[in-house]
């Protein structure tokens, strides 16, 4: 449904541009769920910001490839058709609940725009519409609701309002930025489980940016994990946490501290940090943090297939070794209550 | 680190610590309220633990930790710092004992001042208690940088040079400084990168064995706070409502809210079969917190009682050192994980 091919992304700034995507390619299918994973800085963002065609203005630049949705190659879609395609066909939600709304305009006018400016000429009809999203993404007593602010709503009851604001006009696709990155757990736990009943309910397809590989491994179907702008793996949730193929893929899993850790033992960590965009190796951008660097890792490794649907940048995929298994079953905390 | 179990004279005392806000609204602001951030808290660290606390935001853990360091001078209650009631003294007879007990920041971007170089920030607090001359002063700063993995050129550069990783070494450099012997960790890792998390965490697992470091270590991240602490205490609206020994708070939590909280971490294992308690509804607000037990609004388990009793923080029976402010011993039919 939506099919990213060959993404080249940049800046321009006075350090000439930088390229912050680079050649990156996925697909996502409709009521499927992909996450995207990565640190600050691995061009998550810029990749859903491109998709939507809101980079910043005039330093953002797609320097190549193509977005195919519904039809259409985004990339060359006149900006004015993208106002009725954002909002219309792909809906947006973003990290930071307060400044995603407008803080003096009350909650149904924000609402109603979008119904104004997609479904209907009818105002009565478009607050009408707009109070039964609120009630669809569970927020009491909508009708009161609609005549408040922005201010007078905690961070998970406005993230609910973005995300009927979103959902509105029944979006193909919805791409989430960090949508629960700013909310406390139980919210998060209430927010996620949102998204996964609506999901169920209109059909669309997910993508979910984060940095949280537990959010990853609860919400999505399938992953893809950045580095530094390019992908180092993708592939099904089960085969990226099961049998990770890449270094990179591998750090991250094992530095996360996990409550089955030996408390106060050592983490692993990945030494060094992220390059810079201006200083990227020539190759494998991982290489100088990698443990399993070798001489052919100045040179790019290509995509590879590992599995199914799970591929990896590494030259050294067959050579890592093996993991012990994840721990399954119930593991978290508890299980019934009540 | 020390077993938490001996009662030993604890480094910290706090006892009763209340910090109330006035808060000034309505028409004209005529109308004065008060804001509970920390309502009536009694915790003790022994030298050498660390203790983790964790809550929600809002639910005034950072203003506790402001008032142990008095960047808040709390409303009521005592501060026992070695002894000493560090809660009504006057700045210049805190300054003595403030060298004893440093803080480390969420924000390393913010709690660095950009136009010092990092050597002058590490160095300011020298400078302040007026310890050894120029010479000595510079020598410490660069064993310090050393401790903490930065090289010494770093001395003689800018905050924004560096990654926020580096930036939170040179905040831990900072307070290491006057050889506290408690350090406050406001959410230090919850700014940071998954990889250079678990770098700073190894590093203040270092320095703690290393110079017999007391810590408080304040999160919100329940697995992170598991790996480094001792004893673990979850605060709900200006409360603690359980505190226990670390594993043993994630093995067998009993109060309600530390049950939710524990299930609803994300973790990373997918396709796991797993109830999840999703709490309805907010935390309240701490100017007009919930009669009762502040938790009842969203209590899976609440009755009549709660509604009209506070519980108070007592100790469960049959786990030494396990306390929770719950009127009930909610049944265990949590299976809790293998493993865990």
């Amino acid at each position: 449904m939506l099919d990213v091919r060959n993404l080249v992304t940049g800046f321009d700034t006075d350090a000439g541009r930088l390229i912050a995507v680079d050649g990156v390619s996925f697909q996502v299918r409709r009521g499927r769920t992909l996450g995207i994973v990565g640190e600050s800085g691995c061009g998550k963002s810029v990749t859903a910001f491109s998709i939507m065609r809101l980079l910043p203005q005039p330093m953002g630049v797609i320097i190549g490839g193509e977005i195919r949705f519904e039809g259409r190659d985004l990339t060359q879609v006149p900006i004015e058709e993208m106002h009725a395609i954002r909002g219309g066909r792909m809906g947006m939600i973003f990290q930071e609940p307060m400044t995603a709304l407008n803080p003096v305009q009350s909650i149904g006018r924000q609402l109603s725009e979008v119904f104004l400016l997609h479904r209907t000429k009818d105002p009565t009809e478009a607050w009408k519409r707009g109070t039964a999203m609120l009630r669809k993404v569970g927020i009491p007593a909508p009708e009161t609701r609609m005549m408040e602010f922005p201010h007078q709503l905690s961070g998970g009851m406005r993230q609910r309002v973005i995300i009927a604001m979103a959902l509105a006009c029944d979006p193909a696709i919805l791409i989430a930025d960090e949508p629960t990155t700013a909310l406390d757990v139980t919210i998060q736990a209430q927010i996620l489980e949102l998204m996964q009943g609506l999901q169920r309910e209109l059909g669309m397809a997910i993508i979910l940016i984060t940095h949280d590989l537990g959010v990853i491994a609860e919400t999505c179907d399938d992953v893809i994990v950045m580095y530094a702008g390019r992908i180092a793996e993708s592939g099904p949730v089960g085969d990226i946490f099961s049998r990770p193929s890449h270094p990179y893929t591998r750090g991250l899993l094992d530095s996360i501290p996990v409550l089955e850790n030996e408390r106060k033992s050592r983490l692993n960590v990945i030494e060094g940090m992220v390059p810079g965009l201006k200083d990227l190796p020539p190759g494998c951008r991982f290489q100088n943090r990698c443990p399993y660097r070798i001489a052919k890792c100045a040179e790019q490794p290509p995509l590879e297939r590992v599995g199914v649907a799970h591929a990896t940048a590494c030259w050294r995929w067959r050579e890592l070794p093996p993991r012990a298994p994840l721990p399954d079953q119930p593991a978290a905390g508890v299980s019934t209550l009540s | 680190m020390t077993s938490p179990a001996s009662p030993a004279a604890p480094l910290l005392d706090l006892r009763d610590v209340r910090m109330h806000f006035p808060v000034r609204e309505g028409l004209f602001l005529r109308s004065r309220r008060t804001l509970k951030a920390v309502d009536g808290v009694s915790l003790a660290l022994q030298p050498g633990e660390t203790l983790g606390l964790v809550g929600e935001s809002g639910c005034g853990k950072s203003t506790l930790a402001k008032c142990i360091v008095r960047l808040h001078q709390p409303t009521g209650g005592q501060i026992l710092f070695e002894g000493t009631d560090l809660a009504p003294l006057p700045p210049r007879a805190l300054k003595a004992h403030r060298r004893h007990l440093q803080m480390v920041f969420q924000d390393p971007v913010e709690s660095l001042n950009a136009r010092h170089t990092v050597g002058e920030i590490v160095r300011e607090p020298l400078d302040i208690h007026r310890l050894g001359d120029a010479a000595s002063r510079r020598a410490r700063v660069l064993a310090l940088l050393d401790k903490v993995g930065l090289p010494a050129a770093a001395a003689d550069r800018y905050p924004f040079e560096f990654s926020g990783g580096q930036r939170q070494r040179i905040g831990i450099a900072r307070a290491l400084a006057l050889n506290p012997r408690l350090l406050v960790c406001d959410e230090p890792v919850s700014a940071l990168d998954v990889s250079i998390q678990s770098q700073v965490l190894n590093l203040l697992l270092d320095l703690q064995r290393e110079l017999g470091l007391t810590y408080l270590f304040i999160a919100h991240n329940l697995a992170v706070v598991k790996h480094v602490s001792d004893r673990v205490a979850i605060m709900y609206l200006g409360r603690i409502v359980e505190l226990a020994p670390a594993d043993e708070i994630y093995r067998l939590p009993r109060h309600p809210y530390t049950r939710a909280l524990l299930s609803a971490i994300p973790r990373p294992v997918p396709n796991r079969r797993r109830e999840r308690i999703v709490l309805q509804g907010d935390v309240p607000s701490p100017i007009d917190p919930p009669k009762g037990c502040a938790f009842n609004p969203r209590c899976p388990f609440v009755t009549e009682r709660c509604r009209v009793e506070m519980p108070l923080l007592r100790p469960v029976a049959g786990s030494p050192g396990h306390r929770v402010a719950c009127h009930y011993d909610i049944p265990d039919q949590v299976s809790v994980g293998s493993g865990i």
